[in-house]
């Protein structure tokens, strides 16, 4: 009886471990590797829902070349030593394709990491898909072959921000406020030089930085910004630099405009509207929910059923997976030494507005048709809201593909 | 110039006012217990939430009163049940203790309220310009906080000062023993004054909330200027609290108005070019950058020069 005991549970340990690595080599495996827990948690889920989301659709349609995708996460924290760990992890677990994107010391980090793992573990490849760091070095001197940015990085939209701004008469006075680390500086710099141009029609009134999350009371600099004279104003301010920043603006009743990159951010939305600033806030992103796309609305609808706290967020992550997909399909393999090459070039028609991005050869960088969206009251074919404030993101600007390109500095090395 | 110096006083002393509300609570359980409270902020945090939860339902300014007191009641329980036991210890004990408990309540929040900001809103009541003044509005709700913040002041020093309850309670931090022989219960006294403390945290958070953005990392983002205040004014002085926090909130409301670097000052001259090699660091940036560090800066000095801060009575 025992050995009958022993010899049964044998061959389902067998049968258990047959069935397990079947599974395995079935699966497309996919690591996501952002911040689950800690301060960065709410943005790193709403990537999380949105991955499980495109993969479940995949999925149905019988996957990407006969095989499941799984998406599996791992929480980093936000940290990059922490990061390197976990996708030492997601390797040992047989993951290739590493997505990862916030913060840019994280995905330089990484970027470091993947290209020496490839270095020195030829037949094991792994390739990183950054969806949302925009340290343009990640694409200029730090370039990497096996590294892909989806977001326009810093330089792109400086760029498509600052020529919208001097193609806009009303603006003439614009005074910049950032956050007082490399990032605010590289932004302010380069707006100053864009704006400050020879045959530009602005003047830049007040380079202002203030120190990172560090100033509870605002109405100083809203003084400041008051005395300058300035009609807008251009800011890289997240978090609680800009929640609080608009706040004091809105009760100080400064009537201007406010241009940004981050005014999307979980929580903005809600002290915008408490601001009572109505079209008064502006974003630049790769497009919003409310774009006249019929298709893409369709699929936020279909994606709120199941995940309803809020719209896409990140539609770039859809055409990063898309354009994956479809390098994987186009090689007929899922090893990133096969696909990766075809990721390079590729054309791509954006998930957000059905036009047409390319992701180009030289730098890896994702270029793609830009918008400048204000946040407000809906009209018709405006259905998404934000953060239950009964106002979504309207786009007031679009700038095409051939406006946002701009020179880069890498030299990539090839294996 | 007379414009910037006149709104930059105005709103100095609006910030120093918040400042003030928020560090009142610290101040009393510092002064009358001993006890230097890192769950302080937390507290805060707490009255922001539940001042945001109630108004959900009954308004805000039955929040205003219930949030406090609940705030207040969970402080008391925090005081009978933690803070006295570990009490005998010693004081490194009671700074764990309330350090430990500010990753506590963060947890508890976050999984009560979520991790976004929630919209905590100013009553409609108070949501208008009170005045303008050289086109600046200034809503009627920052003129509520600044009325509340010198009430608070007021009752406090006339309590502390006035009062058998006040004499009862200085008298029990320095001679326990003594207070208790003349039959009074020294442990309920420590925890009515908790309580108080963390009742007035929790007033801070309601009216600030709004105000500001009430999400779950509010504590963390106001934690260290409080201590600045309390150690700046004196420790445990109230009034000195009250002059540091005025003290604080135009030091760096003017800071900020002002764009002078090193570089201006020193303009062109042959000095200058040698200076600028060597404060390369810090040639060109300006009073207004550095504005929100001027108060760490100013607690340094403090430290060094006048350790027991501006109207404290004692070295410690």
């Amino acid at each position: 009886m025992r050995k009958f005991v022993g010899s049964g549970a044998f061959a389902l340990v067998v049968l258990a471990s047959t069935a397990l690595s079947a599974m395995a080599q079935d699966t497309l495996k996919i690591g996501y590797v952002d911040p689950l827990s800690g301060g960065g948690a709410a943005a790193g889920q709403i990537g999380m829902n949105q991955l499980n989301y495109i993969a479940e659709a995949v999925n149905a349609k019988g996957g990407v070349m006969g095989k499941q995708v799984e998406i599996i996460p791992y929480d980093n924290k936000l940290d990059p030593q922490v990061s390197l760990v976990q996708i030492q992890k997601a390797v040992d677990q047989g993951v290739r394709i590493v997505i990862q994107g916030n913060g840019s010391s994280v995905a330089a980090a990484v970027s470091d990491f993947v290209t020496k793992f490839n270095s020195r573990n030829p037949g094991k490849e792994v390739v990183h898909i950054n969806h949302a760091a925009i340290d343009p070095s990640l694409t200029n001197d730090k370039c990497s072959y096996w590294h892909f940015a989806f977001d326009a990085n810093v330089n792109i939209k400086v760029e498509a921000m600052t020529n919208f701004m001097k193609a806009n008469e009303a603006i003439k006075k614009v005074y910049l406020i950032n956050q007082d680390y490399s990032f605010g500086h590289s932004v302010a710099e380069a707006a100053a030089a864009k704006l400050g141009a020879e045959g530009s029609s602005i003047e830049v009134v007040g380079k202002e930085f203030v120190p990172l999350q560090k100033v509870t009371d605002f109405s100083p600099y809203i003084a400041k910004i008051r005395a300058s004279g300035a009609d807008s104003v251009f800011t890289a301010n997240w978090g609680n630099d800009l929640q609080l920043l608009i706040k004091a603006a809105g009760d100080a009743g400064l009537d201007i405009n406010w241009y940004t990159f981050y005014a999307g951010l979980a929580g903005t939305p809600t002290a915008i509207k408490q601001a009572g600033l109505e079209d008064k806030v502006f974003q630049i992103t790769e497009g919003v929910n409310n774009l006249d796309y019929m298709p893409m609305q369709e699929e936020v609808k279909a994606y709120m059923a199941k995940y309803p706290d809020a719209p896409i967020y990140y539609p770039r992550l859809f055409n990063a997976m898309g354009m994956v997909f479809k390098a994987i399909e186009e090689a007929g393999s899922d090893d990133p030494v096969k696909f990766v090459p075809k990721l390079e070039g590729m054309k791509y028609v954006d998930f957000i507005d059905g036009k047409e991005g390319f992701m180009r050869a030289d730098d890896h960088q994702y270029f793609q048709t830009m918008y400048i969206s204000g946040l407000g009251s809906l009209g018709p074919n405006q259905p998404f809201e934000e953060e239950k404030t009964g106002w979504g993101w309207k786009v007031a600007a679009t700038i095409p593909v051939d406006d946002t390109i701009v020179s880069t500095t890498c030299q990539m090395e090839r294996p | 110039m007379l414009e910037i110096v006149f709104i930059s006083t105005l709103n100095g002393v609006l910030y120093g006012m918040l400042l003030f509300l928020m560090a009142s609570g610290l101040t009393v359980i510092f002064s009358m217990m001993g006890v230097l409270n890192f769950a302080h902020a937390s507290f805060y945090m707490l009255g922001a939430f539940f001042g945001f939860e109630i108004s959900r339902h009954v308004g805000f300014f039955p929040g205003l009163v219930i949030a406090p007191v609940l705030v207040g009641l969970i402080g008391m329980a925090v005081e009978r049940y933690g803070l006295r036991q570990v009490h005998r210890h010693g004081h490194v004990a009671e700074l764990l203790f309330t350090f430990g408990l500010t990753f506590i309540i963060q947890e508890v929040v976050q999984m009560v309220w979520g991790k976004l900001a929630v919209d905590y809103k100013v009553p409609p009541a108070l949501d208008f310009p009170a005045f303008t003044l050289f086109a600046t509005e200034y809503p009627a709700f920052k003129i509520f906080m600044l009325a509340i913040s010198i009430a608070i002041f007021a009752v406090l020093l006339l309590i502390v000062k006035r009062t058998r309850v006040g004499l009862v309670v200085q008298a029990a931090l320095s001679h326990p023993d003594m207070v208790g022989m003349l039959g009074h219960n020294v442990g309920r006294v420590f925890m009515l004054v908790f309580g108080v403390g963390a009742g007035l945290a929790a007033v801070a958070g309601v009216i600030a909330g709004p105000a500001l953005v009430t999400q779950a990392n509010m504590a963390a983002a106001l934690g260290p200027i409080l201590f600045v205040i309390v150690v700046v004014g004196g420790l445990g002085s109230l009034s000195g609290a009250f002059v540091a926090s005025l003290l604080i909130g135009l030091i760096q409301t003017f800071a900020v108005a002002v764009n002078v670097s090193l570089a201006d000052i020193l303009g062109d001259t042959q000095m200058a070019e040698t200076l600028s090699v060597w404060f390369s660091d810090i040639w060109s940036v300006t009073v207004a950058q550095i504005a929100p560090i001027l108060p760490y800066l100013l607690l340094v000095l403090i430290l060094i020069f006048r350790p027991r801060g501006l109207m404290g009575n004692r070295e410690s």
